[in-house]
This record gives C-alpha cells, structure tokens and sequence, in this order.
C-alpha cells in the first residue's frame, strides 16, 4: 500500500498475482490465471489472443466491472479489491470510460443524451453539461446527428458517440473490447484514429482486439493464453504517424 | 449523486418512451382505482339517497312500538306474555301529552282488493287523517279521509298513485267501491306519486281509517304509532313523558320501544356505510392485483432491461441509485394510472349525477385520497423487489445480457 501511494504519479495500473476463476457446471474456467501488470499513465497497449483466453474478463478486471478472486489491484494508487461495490461504481465513473463492441447505447436516449449519462449520473449541473459536451460533439463529427436515437446512426456512428460517452467524465483510462469489431474497415479506421488522437492526449488506452492490424498500432502488446500472459513486449513504432489501418 | 432534477427526467424519458409498457401498467393501475372511486361513490350515494329519504320523515316524529327492544336487565316482566297491545285507547291518550302536536296511529297488513272481477293482493295501511299530515303526503285526486277524529269512521279508502293505475287503468277511480277483503269501501283520494319512504311504497298501497283496517285484520293492537311533536329540541324529554304515560297505563310495565329519528337515522346509516366499506374492500382487491401487475411489468423490465442496468452500473451509477431510478418509474406509473382511474370515475360519476338527479352519486375524499395513496405505495412496494433485483445485477453479467456472450 505504502508502496503504492508513493508511485502514484506514474504507474496508473499495478496488478500482483490476479486469478479469476468461473464455475461452468461442474468445470472450473481459469479465466485470469496470475496476471502480474503495470501499466503508466498514457500508454497504448493492445491485447490479443485465441478466444476464450480471458481478453474480456481482464479488461472488465480492469475496469472494476469484476472483482478478482485472488492478488490485489491498484487502480490511480488505491487498492480496489477490498473497495464496496459503491466505491468501485464511484470509481469506475470518475477513472474509466469503457468502448465495447456492441456500442451499449441506450435506445431510447439520443446520441447527446447518450453521452451525457455519466454526467447525469455524477450529478453535473446541465449548463456544465452542455458546456463539455459542444466541444466533444463537435470533435467526433457528431453535430448533425446529436439529436438522432442510436437506431438512426450507423455502426460507425453509434461506435463513436460510445467513444464521447466514455471521455466525456475525462477518465484518464480508456478501455475499449473489440472496438472495431461491428464496424466495416472504413469505420472501424475512423474509429480507431479517433482512440488514438485521445491517447496522443495523454490517455491510457487499452484495446482488446482479435485483427492483427489494429494489434499491432500498439506500442505495447499483451498476449494472452488460457488465462495467462504468455508475452509482454513494447515496440519503437509511434501509432499516430501510419495512416489508421 | 444523480440530480434530483435529472432523476425524475431519466425516469420521465424511460416511461414516455417506452409506450407499451406504459400504457399496460397505466391501464392496471386506472382500473383498479376506477373501481375504488366509482364503487364507494356509487356506494356513498345510495347511502345519501336513503338517508335524505329518512329525514324527510321528520326530525320531530316519534315511533312507537310495542314491545321493549332494550333489555335493561333485571327480572323478566312476571305478567305472562310480557307484551301488551298497544291499543287505539293507548295512541289517543297520547295527545294528551303537552307537547304533542299529533299523533297517527298503524296498522298494516296484506289484504285482497277486488273490483268488478279484478282482483290482486295489496298493502294494506290503517290509520287516521293526520297520517298524511305527519307524511306530508299530497293528493292529485280527492282527499284524504272525512271522518272526524273520536267518531266512527266511514268507509272510505284511499289509493297509492301505482294502485290506483293498476285498478283502474284509465277509468275514474274516485268515488268508486272496492272490496276490501268481506269489506267495501269508497276511494276517496288518490295521492301523489311521492315514492317510497319509511320502509313502505305508499304507492302501491291502500289506505283505511285505521279502526276499519283494526277490524279486517282483526286486531286489537296497533303495528307503530308516529308521534309529532311541537319542538325538535325536546324528542328526549318528549320520549320519556310518553314512555311514562304507556307505564301508567299498562300497569306499570314498560313494554314499548320509541324509536328517536336519531337512532333510527344512525341505525340505517350503520349498515350503509358497512355496504360502502365492503364495496371499497372488494375495489380493493382490484387495486392489489393492479400492484401485482406492476411488479410482474417491472420484473419483465429488469430483465429487458439488464444490458442498460450493466451499462449504468459501468457508468457509475451506485445499486442505489439503480434501485431508486426503478422505483421512481413504478410509483410514476402508478400515481399517474391512480390519477387516470380517478379522473374517469368522477366523469362517470358526473354522468350518473346527470342521469339520476335524485341520487347523489359522489366519492367521499377519504375514498380517492386513500386510493391514490395506497396506489402509490403499491407502486413502491411492488416494485422494490423488481428493482433490488435490477441493482444487485452485477454490471458484468448485466452488460453480457445484450452482447449475447
Ligand atoms: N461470467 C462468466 N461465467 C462463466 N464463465 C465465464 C464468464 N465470463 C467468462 N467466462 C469464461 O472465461 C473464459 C475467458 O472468457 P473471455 O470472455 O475473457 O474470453 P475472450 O478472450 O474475451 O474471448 P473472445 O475473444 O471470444 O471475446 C472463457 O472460457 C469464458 O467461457
Ligand atoms: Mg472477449
């Protein structure tokens, strides 16, 4: 603890010995098998591997949408597993924002409104709303479409009023699983120069993905295993200077 | 925390924009409250239609009756039967009595009425001239009886305005013989139709001095005897000056019953008011299967609803505040259709006014007021369970509800 505290400024990540086991009828699913990581603050990590490896439960790991069974993990300094589910909601909405594949866009609300609901849900004043808000509009070339339901945009679209949903409280942790997934190449470019501008910004970005090619945009690439971390390695390419895809 | 303000408008967005539920759970919960609001008041003002009936009875009219309906403990009455006849000698000294402004003696019975071939069964009512006073009955033909108080009565009868109708048909009833079991007498007053009152449809019934009826039926007792008196205040002191008169003249034993407007009033009331509580009661019931219904529609919304629980919780909302957006919506939704019901029963109701001027078709405040009220703690109460569900969800397994994975 003592340990951790005096590293925060740097290490926005340190995970010691983390297991996550499910129970699938009668068989134990070693989903996270001693993940050992740190990671610092504006990072681009990508992480791969054969499916059912355990991608997903590490990122939801990451951001406190699961609980480990097992080790311990600092999040910005602070010791997240003995933390009440409260604690963790209060964190998960002030230190991460989230990108998954199927966009988790509620239906009912317009593409403004979806990426105003982590503001709403902190409780922001609607005049600050607005006023954080025009600039991320603006910047996602979401303007014409802010009133529209998510059913009336396109993947693409769709994807990235996700991306202005999960900046918008200024996480410093972005977490994205399978970001492009849904998306056809042309999108799924747009969408991935997008996550890449905010992390030339200075935010930490971690990117699940199954294609080679966004994987390797990654300065630094995990690959997992049956649970495990079987490689680790940073590489010398700066993304942001190859043209996305 | 999530605003206040921005709560109530999360709920707002999540109830207007999804119509079918919606509409199903405002449909539940109008019903239930419809049937509250509309059974009490249907209730309520058939209570107030007897009651106004009663009262035009009188506030200053007493009714005696043989027989002491109150025990008041000690030794049963040691002369055999207990109970005396309350004789026409007994209802006349009654006028002696300062303070009594007059009196009517009764007898009822069921009697054969035939002309010229006609013939059917009818109430039959014996009594005197100030009857009709005390009643404040009218006549649309005729009058009412002409034989002087203390000499003996002619034969002559009188007619309720549906008897008469069905003896008669359109021929003259007035100064027309009738028989009156072995008895004839001559119709000489038709009265109004003034409806029922005082547990008797005067139209359907024929009127006899009461001495001739005394005589067809072949009694010496009399069946009541209304007493009106001078001054309204005085119905205590007025009951038992007659009650003391009756002692004195049947040997020092209390053996009639008088029956106060008051007590007869509050007695009808009573068991009005018990109907009206048991209407509620069943409307009730209604209302709890409409709670019911609410929770199985929050239940299904919990499940619809999983991914955008998921995605709440990973967006930073707490499980209260999961918990709470739930039921805001469920109480929403039942104090809106509680409110609906309520607005469709009082148009009802209106329309009932309307059709039916004489009844006063009303919901008493209490009845609405605790509908609604209870309406919104149903809609509470059912929908905790739902939403303690919907915050438990744990935001992982709720966010792979949608993804399908
Ligand atoms: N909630 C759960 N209950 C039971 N088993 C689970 C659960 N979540 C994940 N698993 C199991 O854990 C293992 C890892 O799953 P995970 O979703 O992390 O894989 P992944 O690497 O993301 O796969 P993919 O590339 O297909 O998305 C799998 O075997 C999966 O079946
Ligand atoms: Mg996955």
């Amino acid at each position: 603890m003592t340990e951790a505290t005096t590293e925060t400024n740097t290490e926005a990540i340190r995970v010691r010995g983390v297991h996550r086991r499910f129970q699938l009828g009668d068989q134990t699913v070693h989903a996270l098998n001693d993940i050992n990581l740190d990671i610092t603050q504006g990072e681009y990590i990508s992480v791969m591997g054969p499916s059912g490896s355990g991608k997903s439960t590490l990122l939801n790991m990451l951001g406190l949408l699961d609980v480990p069974d097992e080790g311990q993990y600092w999040l910005a300094g602070k010791d997240t597993v003995p933390m009440s589910e409260e604690e963790r909601a209060g964190y998960r909405r002030d230190h991460i924002g989230f990108v998954f594949q199927s966009y988790h866009l509620v239906p009912r609300l317009s593409a403004r409104e979806n990426m105003e609901l982590p503001m709403v849900l902190a409780g922001i004043p609607p005049a600050e709303r607005r006023k954080r808000l025009e600039p991320v509009i603006n910047r996602l070339g979401l303007t014409e479409r802010a009133g529209h339901k998510p059913e009336q945009l396109s993947g693409g679209q769709r994807q990235r009023v996700a991306i202005g949903r999960a900046i918008i409280m200024q996480a410093p942790l972005l977490l994205a699983d399978e970001p492009t997934g849904n998306l056809d190449t042309h999108s799924g470019a747009d969408v991935v120069e997008l996550l890449e501008e905010l992390n030339a910004q200075g935010i930490t970005l971690i990117v699940v993905t199954h294609g080679m090619a966004l994987g390797q945009r990654a300065k630094r690439r995990l690959r997992m295993v049956d649970g495990a971390i079987v490689s680790d390695d940073t590489f010398a390419i700066i993304p942001s200077e190859e043209p996305a895809l | 925390m999530i605003r206040l303000q921005d709560h109530f408008t999360f709920t707002l967005r999540s109830v207007t924009r999804q119509r079918f539920r919606t509409t199903m759970q405002l449909v539940a919960m109008a019903i239930g409250v419809l049937a509250v609001v509309l059974l009490t008041g249907i209730g309520e003002g058939g209570r107030r239609f007897v009651m106004a009936e009663f009262a035009s009875l009188g506030n200053d009219v007493l009714v005696m009756l043989p027989g002491r309906k109150e025990t008041t403990g000690g030794l049963p009455p040691l002369t055999g039967e207990g109970t005396r006849d309350i004789t026409l000698n007994d209802a006349q000294s009654l006028m002696r009595i300062s303070g009594v402004e007059r009196i009517a003696p009764i007898v009822v019975g069921t009697s054969r009425l035939s002309i010229s071939g006609l013939s059917r069964d009818s109430l039959v009512l014996g009594t005197t001239q100030d009857f009709f006073n005390i009643r404040d009955l009218a006549f649309s033909q005729g009058q009412a009886f002409t034989t002087r108080q203390g000499s003996r009565s002619r034969a002559e009868c009188i007619l309720g305005a549906t008897l008469r109708d069905e003896l008669f048909g359109p021929k003259r009833a007035l100064g027309q013989w009738i028989n009156v079991a072995d008895y004839r007498c001559r119709v000489t007053g038709v009265l109004t139709d003034s409806g029922t009152g005082f547990g008797f449809d005067m139209s359907n019934a024929l009127m006899l001095p009461v001495d001739n009826a005394m005589q067809i039926f072949n009694t010496e007792g009399l069946f009541r005897v209304m007493i009106q008196i001078e001054n309204i205040d005085a119905v205590p002191a007025m009951t038992t000056a007659v009650e003391q008169q009756m002692t004195l003249r049947h040997d020092g034993q209390l053996d009639i019953t008088i029956v106060t407007p008051d007590s007869l009033l509050s007695a009808f009331n009573n068991v009005l008011l018990v109907m009206t509580f048991a209407v509620a009661g069943i409307a009730a019931i209604s209302l709890l299967v409409a709670g019911v219904l609410i929770m199985n529609m929050t239940l299904i919304g919990v499940a619809q609803r999983r991914a955008e629980i998921g995605l709440l919780k990973a967006l930073g909302a707490s499980s209260k505040e999961v918990r709470l957006l739930f039921i805001t919506e469920a109480t929403l939704l039942a104090t809106s259709g509680a409110v609906l019901g309520m607005l469709i029963a009082e148009v009802i109701l209106l329309g009932l006014r309307v059709k039916f001027p004489e009844v006063p078709f009303a919901t008493p405040v209490w009845a609405s007021a605790s509908a609604i009220g209870i309406s919104a703690v149903a809609g509470v109460l059912f929908s905790w369970i739902p939403a303690q569900k919907a915050a438990k969800l744990p935001p992982v397994l709720a966010l792979q509800a949608q993804a399908g994975k």
